[in-house]
């Protein structure tokens, strides 16, 4: 007799067995669909590989593992996927998920399989393969993919088969341990041999199943003389009932004696845990190559007349279940999913069985009362001494009450199983594992919130700092063109100063200037390339002529309509007129600088010496009229003086250059023959400006003197040319007499202007 | 010699210790210097990262150093309650109400959504977006990362077209939580003494006192 340990805490609840182990496993009539959701298990959900519509056999994949944590779903009979969408599944929220829904053909026709026939031969690696491509996952409650937890990285000395199914109503392993003993031990062996076979072997039930601890002893023992050779003894150990043995650490300590430290897993003791429905499971997938298509589960409770155990195809409503052993909705006081520890309340009877199902519970009103109104905690402790985890669930209470997360955590909420054993015997009715649910639910929501903020932040630095370096290039590009305009600065300065010697002033200008020749410049360099461009498009408008015309004359043996004929003739023409036109840019091109070129030669050509010498004349005249007014505005006697010796400078420069121009008036004459009508222009401009200067000096009444001089020479000419017309009888004879009209008013006006301007100065 | 002169001799002693320890603590002082300020960044990292602005200050750090110096700890409303729970057990002060006058205070987790037809490409919201959420060009269309998106609406307002909304997150699977039972006052309140004193109840099956 091998030594068990006992775990701190626990309670005795009511057991409530007997009624679903009257009858052997029996098998469920083919329900109409089949619904299968994608996320049966913890991890990842697996990733459909049919699609709608699909022909499928039974164990035929449906969808791979979506993950390393995740399992495959197969086929549990043949069928056709008449739809994957959303569906209430079996989950405390009553929310919906992507399923699967599978239509049997009633064939159940299996897909082409075959097991390993000697495992002992095969690497633990391959068959760790084959139990994930079976999908199958722990079947005890939490659902975790199997293949996970028998590959783990530490080395293992100790394989506990858990058997011990502590929570109240369900049946399901007692029954498949008393009827399938051999399978479980068969699949014992198979996952020892994937663990390398380790020293302990140790199945553990609680001594309220003798049937079930004779039919594994006995399997064990002929199993162990059969195979004696190949791997240790299986150990089968009976312990007293109490809840939550069957709990994996609760079990473990039991069995070894080792406490799970807190965040650790078995594995980093050298212990892997698991069900005996998993054995089954494996050994079927390992011993036939049948998926993990279906599994036994209890049906009980008051509210349905008929109670058992049932091999139950995963997906099968448990509505079809129920209603095959008369379920009472008017009875029904609470519909679990689970036991009634640690099971959830369903909502909904058209959710499907899941590889984690292993009970449905249908209690009676008189089961299931009410939950009687919580009242304050009054530090009883009894909680306390009910935790097989070692917790203080008043403190815990406490804490989750005003959300302290912090504290929480201190007192390892983490290491709660939510057994609900505090719950249990709280005699104030606190629903003390939904506080801790709520709480861990709400640490992990802080978590991944916290993640998140992280992320954010590092996004936001990372946006920050990106800016900050646009900006921070912007302001360098600004600086480097600050700099290299000092620098263009500085060169012309020095250029400036090492050459002709312009004043500082005149360097801008220069620079401006410069920068024009500069823009000239690149503007001479383009015709040229313009040049080559038309040329090269010119070629190419002629190459497309070309392939136009051939075509064009392919077209026109007969192989083609007359459309396609017009549509070819058409394109000869665009590319033609491309051609016409591109020549005719060529052509401009080579002319528009030539003609440019002309025009600039002919202006400077023009530009005589004697129209220089002019406009030069006209410019110093403008400047000491400027200066005279100067003169006048002057107050200081120095300024006076200097613009006055400014004056004298440029009336010599005045007079040298009428010298000069008279000089050149004199010599223009003889060779310049060829233009006459400008020479005359320049002498009737020379006239005018000669005679405003000699108006500007005269004064007012020497003016109308002068006109009046030129009004009476015109009239007089008028009155000639009046007399040869009218002697001629010409027909310009009312104009010329009209005109010699307007001449005497105007010399009338002038003359009364001439008397005022007398008078003006007596009157005075 | 010295025996025979107490109050010399405490004199000394106390001096002695004096400078002892004045150099120990002047070691410490310069060995043991804390760069930059820890209580900011403890502060920055409870604060949600959402960058929003509604605090009145230009994102999570400049807040964080603003309660440093003494600002009040309930301007975050992305944060919610819990944040100043957590902010408050840090700077052990009394937890003051979430102060709604900062912004809305909404349980809901939202994330900015873009109409896509009505987009018209402006470029306004990316360059709004403190966490480059915003996925787009000029004159292409515009799209939220969702994953990157942290609901802090900065990019509703410069959308010329009104086209950006913020949206809920729908509840998964994923983030479903157990909701917390209601506090014990709360749900005695209303109560009967036959609802709570066992004696005085009626039982479901007899429907008979119970004895």
């Amino acid at each position: 007799m091998r030594k068990i340990w006992d775990i701190p805490g626990g309670i005795h609840p009511p057991e409530n067995k007997k009624q679903s182990l009257s009858s052997a496993i029996a098998p469920v009539p083919m329900p109409d669909h089949l619904i299968l959701p994608l996320n049966q298990h913890a991890g990842a959900p697996a990733k459909p590989v049919v699609n709608v519509g699909d022909q499928v056999l039974k164990g035929q994949l449906l969808a791979e593992p979506g993950g390393f944590i995740s399992a495959a779903i197969h086929a549990p009979t043949s069928g056709t996927i008449s739809a994957i969408e959303d569906h209430p599944i079996p989950h405390p929220s009553g929310m919906s998920a992507v399923c699967m829904v599978l239509v049997p053909d009633g064939r159940d026709e299996w897909c082409p399989h075959h097991g390993v026939e000697d495992y002992t031969a095969a690497s633990p690696t391959a068959l760790l393969g084959l139990i994930r491509d079976a999908g199958i996952t722990g079947l005890g409650g939490a659902g975790f993919p199997s293949a996970v937890k028998l590959g783990p990285k530490q080395p293992i000395d100790t394989l506990i088969i858990n058997g011990t199914e502590c929570e109240p109503y369900i049946t399901a392993d007692d029954i498949l341990m008393q009827e399938r003993a051999d399978q479980i031990i068969a699949g014992v062996r198979i996952i020892a041999h994937i663990l390398g076979n380790p020293d302990n072997i140790l199945i553990g039930i609680e001594d309220n199943k003798p049937k079930a601890f004779e039919a594994l002893e006995a399997a064990a023992q002929s199993s162990s003389t059969e195979s004696s050779a190949t791997g240790s003894t299986i150990q089968v150990v009976e312990f007293p009932t109490k809840y939550p043995s069957g709990g994996e650490k609760q079990l473990i300590q039991i069995l070894t004696g080792k406490e799970v430290p807190s965040g650790k897993l078995p594995a980093d003791l050298g212990i892997v845990c698991q069900n005996v429905g998993t054995t089954v499971a494996v050994y079927r997938a390992i011993q036939f190559g049948e998926p993990l298509i279906s599994r036994v589960t209890t049906v009980t409770g008051e509210a349905c007349t008929g109670n058992g155990n049932f091999e139950v195809l995963l997906g099968t409503p448990i509505s079809h279940l129920l209603q095959l052993n008369g379920f009472d909705r008017e009875q029904c006081g609470r519909l679990v999913m689970g036991g009634p520890m640690m099971g959830f309340t369903l909502t909904d009877t058209s959710v499907p069985v899941i590889k984690a199902t292993n009970c449905i519970l249908a209690g009676s009103h008189r089961e299931f009362p009410p939950a009687p109104p919580a009242q304050a905690c009054i530090r009883c402790g009894l909680c306390a001494e009910a935790c097989p985890a070692n917790l203080l669930p008043q403190q815990l209470f406490w804490y989750a009450q005003s959300q302290n997360l912090e504290r929480l955590e201190a007192h390892n909420l983490f290491d709660c199983i939510e057994c609900g054993a505090c719950a249990y015997v709280c005699p104030s009715n606190i629903p003390l594992v939904q506080y801790y649910r709520a709480a861990k639910g709400e640490i992990r929501k802080v978590e991944t919130e916290k993640k998140k903020a992280d992320h954010a932040r590092l996004r936001f630095e990372f946006h920050k700092e990106r800016l900050e370096k646009a900006e921070a290039d912007k302001a360098a590009k600004r600086e480097a063109r600050r700099l290299a305009a000092e620098a263009a600065q500085a060169k012309v300065q020095s250029d400036g100063e090492s050459g002709a010697a312009p004043t500082a002033a005149s360097t801008g200008v220069e620079d401006i200037i410069q920068a024009a020749m500069a823009r000239a410049a690149a503007r001479q360099a383009s015709p040229e390339e313009q040049q080559a461009k038309i040329e090269r498009s010119i070629e190419t408008a002629k190459n497309r002529v070309k392939v136009a015309e051939d075509k064009l004359a392919d077209a026109a043996n007969g192989q083609f309509e007359a459309e396609q004929l017009d549509k070819l003739r058409a394109k000869v023409e665009d590319a033609r007129l491309k051609l016409a036109e591109a020549e005719r840019r060529l052509v401009e091109l080579i002319n528009a600088p030539a003609a440019v070129n002309s025009e600039a030669v002919a202006s400077k050509l023009q530009a005589s010496p004697r129209e220089l010498l002019q406009k030069n004349i006209a410019t110093i005249q403008q400047r000491m009229a400027t200066t005279e007014s100067k003169i006048a505005e002057a107050t200081d006697e120095a300024i006076i003086a200097a613009l006055r010796t400014g004056l004298e400078k440029q009336r010599e420069k005045l007079s040298q250059a009428q010298q000069e121009l008279a000089q050149l008036g004199d010599a223009d004459d003889q060779p310049v023959e060829d233009k006459p009508a400008l020479d005359a222009a320049a002498a009737a401009i020379a006239r005018a400006q000669a005679k405003a200067e000699a108006m500007a000096s005269l004064s007012p009444l020497e003016k109308l003197d002068a006109s009046l001089d030129s009004f009476d020479q015109r009239i007089a000419k008028a009155q000639e040319k009046l007399a040869s017309a009218e002697a001629a009888n010409a027909e310009h004879v009312d104009t010329l007499r009209s005109a010699l009209e307007k001449l005497q008013a105007k010399r009338a006006e002038t003359a009364r202007q001439r008397q005022q301007l007398i008078d003006q100065p007596r009157e005075q | 010699m010295i025996t025979q002169q107490p109050l010399l001799a405490a004199l000394i002693a106390m001096v002695g210790m004096a400078l002892v320890f004045g150099a120990i603590l002047g070691f410490a002082a310069i060995k043991f210097k804390v760069e930059g300020d820890p209580i900011v960044e403890r502060i920055d990292a409870l604060l949600p990262q959402t960058q929003c602005g509604q605090c009145g200050y230009p994102g999570c750090r400049p807040y964080a150093g603003a309660i440093a110096n003494g600002d009040a700890i309930n301007k975050c409303p992305p944060g919610g309650q819990t944040t100043v729970n957590a902010l408050a057990t840090l700077l052990d002060v009394p937890a003051p109400e979430l102060d709604s006058a900062e912004g809305d205070v909404s349980d809901i987790k939202k994330v900015a959504y873009i109409r896509e037809p009505e987009c018209i490409g402006c470029t306004k919201c990316i360059q709004a977006c403190p966490v480059d959420a915003i996925l787009g060009a000029a004159k292409q269309m515009h799209t939220v990362l969702v994953s990157e998106c942290t609901g802090c609406d900065l990019c509703v307002e410069p959308c010329p077209v009104d086209c950006i909304e913020m949206r809920p997150v729908d509840k998964t699977l994923a983030d479903w939580k157990w909701d917390i039972p209601a506090p014990l006052d709360k749900r005695l309140a209303g109560l009967k003494s036959t609802d709570i004193i066992a004696t005085d109840r009626v039982t479901a099956t007899t429907g008979n006192r119970a004895a």
